[in-house]
């Protein structure tokens, strides 16, 4: 992860974000306006990073484009990205889909709001099956990272980048409303350099920079096999390197699991309402631990088993209509009931009514 | 020691200015500090609020249901958030064009004048910073010379002539506030 700063800022998670692609020595970012994250494309404009970088940033005509030129720039080994909203970022599937199988990598950001549809322009977290079990056509997956502070918005971009050039896929950072549009403080990254074309081509050896002569073989890039043999073979490819990042890049966070009777698992902003739930209970003597999975792909399963089979029953706590939950229940192989509560359209519960889900759950707690 | 507030009024009175102003004067004053707006169809227009929360402790979450301080600058204000006042907790409110005056006995209820100080001020854009000064005399969460700090921090160089204004109006604000 990259160096922070000294200095401490305040500022909305949307704004950390563009400070931090920036600061990360990106090449370029491709968007268009959306609530609630059009202050990402809107910083990253007051910043005018051209003028020092020499980073593009370009607002596209459509989110079509803006993911299309992602899947360009990419191809050269430049270090790009794009952010949107929901329903924008549905819009960006066909293109997530040609970048993930063209083994690109490249960052993309869902700052999510109430759906389906145009929904709201409030806070949600209705796109985790569209983010982690596929949204565009075949097998695919997505390294997803959920932040839940104004300080991970900013970390997990460098994180999002570095993790996508690693392994050649692409990343995205699935926040909600709340943390994109709330502030709280923050240390960005040191503003790295932008890569030399030289750097690029030596860590970069498949991409495309136009000097096949020096390299002494051309680059080519393409999602296309005539041969349903070779694309199998690609297809193994790939889930090889899924199964690479299920063993190495699984993170996530526990808090009061030590002695916990029961388990409560929540993502994002959701976690720290959790949190505050879980407080008010441990004051009543109900012992309540939390895991906020920080990885939802690949999904901290093993934490939640060894954790939550030693529980009376897991709560899950969502701003959907339980997506989530499935995961949290084969994690456990249902050895415990696994209960989700959650609110929709746009809708953020606050602590007590959290409280409140879980003593209808689980009535012999109190 | 932990304040958890909530500044609700129309949108167009600052209340989202007024939070922001209140959270960087606590990262001035070294605290932690979360501004979550309602971010929704009030910053077009109708009501607006932020809650605001300054605490020596790391804060969970941004979002919460009842308050140590409620701001309110409208009567939908009043009626929305006087429940939501923890007990011993403070409600504010300005009383121009209030017809329906809070009547919980459990709370500390503060009407303040804060629209006809403006008014005297002959600044419309000072009102803000005056129902600060008066949130600030009745519960003193950061001194005054942390907002300045922190108004100094955050206006362009260009505003800076501002800042004695700003700071008279915080000043009038808190003279509404008689002691309890």
């Amino acid at each position: 992860m990259s160096d922070r700063e000294e200095e401490v800022r305040l500022m909305k998670g949307n704004e950390a974000i563009a400070h931090a692609i920036i600061r990360y020595g990106a090449d370029g970012y491709f968007g268009y306006p959306i609530t609630p994250q059009s202050e990402v494309l809107e910083t990253l404009e007051e910043q005018m990073p051209w003028d020092t970088t020499g980073m593009v940033v370009l607002q596209a005509e459509s989110e079509l484009a803006a993911i299309n030129m992602v899947y360009g720039g990419a191809s050269t080994g430049k270090a790009v990205c794009t952010s949107s909203s929901s329903p924008g970022i549905s819009l960006k599937q066909e293109g997530i889909s040609y970048i993930a199988a063209g083994e690109l990598p490249a960052l993309i950001i869902n700052v999510m709001r109430g759906g389906p549809g145009l929904g709201t322009i409030q806070p949600s977290q209705g796109d985790y099956f569209q983010t982690v079990k596929g949204g565009g056509h075949g097998d695919y997956r997505l390294i997803v990272l959920a932040p839940a502070t104004v300080q991970e918005m900013a970390d997990f971009v460098g994180l999002g980048f570095d993790l996508a050039f690693k392994y050649r896929t692409p990343a995205m950072i699935l926040a909600d409303g709340v943390v994109g549009q709330m502030m709280e403080k923050v240390q960005l990254p040191v503003q790295r350099p932008r890569r030399t074309d030289a750097q690029i081509a030596e860590q970069c050896p498949w991409a495309i920079t136009g000097r096949a002569e020096s390299r002494g073989h051309r680059n080519v890039e393409t999602t296309l096999e005539m041969e349903p043999n070779k694309m199998e073979l690609n297809n193994h490819r790939f889930q090889e390197t899924y199964r690479r990042i299920q063993e190495n890049e699984v993170r996530y966070e526990e808090y009061y699991t030590e002695d916990a009777d029961y388990l409560m698992v929540a993502f994002g902003s959701v976690a720290r309402i959790c949190l505050k739930g879980i407080e008010l209970l441990r004051e009543k003597g109900i012992k309540v631990g939390l895991i906020r999975p920080i990885t939802l792909w690949p999904f901290p399963e093993k934490i939640i088993r060894e954790v939550g089979q030693k529980t009376k029953g897991v709560l899950t706590v969502e701003l959907n209509a339980g997506q989530m939950v499935e995961d949290v229940r084969l994690a456990v192989e249902c050895k415990v009931p696994v209960a989700h509560f959650g609110r929709m359209g746009g809708i953020v519960p606050n602590p007590n009514e959290i409280v409140d889900a879980f003593y209808k759950e689980f009535p012999e707690a109190k | 020691m932990t304040n958890e507030i909530i500044i609700a009024g129309f949108g167009g009175q600052g209340v989202l200015s007024m939070g922001k102003i209140l959270a960087y004067a606590g990262l001035m004053d070294d605290q932690e500090v979360t501004w979550m707006p309602a971010y929704g169809p009030e910053q077009r227009g109708g009501t607006a609020n932020v809650t605001v929360i300054i605490s020596d402790k790391a804060i969970s979450s941004p979002v919460l249901d009842v308050y140590d301080v409620v701001v309110a600058l409208n009567q939908q204000s009043i009626d929305k958030f006087e429940s939501k006042v923890k007990p011993g907790g403070i409600l504010m409110y300005d009383s121009y064009g209030t017809h329906r005056h809070p009547d919980r006995k459990d709370i500390r209820i503060l009407p303040i004048d804060a629209m006809e100080a403006t008014i005297e001020t002959g600044n419309s854009k000072t009102y803000n910073m005056i129902v600060l000064g008066a949130l600030l005399a009745a519960r003193p969460m950061v001194p005054v010379e942390s907002v300045l700090k922190g108004l100094k921090k955050t206006l362009p160089e260009r505003h800076h002539h501002l800042i004695p204004l700003n700071e008279q109006a915080l000043r009038k604000g808190m003279s509404l506030v008689k002691e309890a």
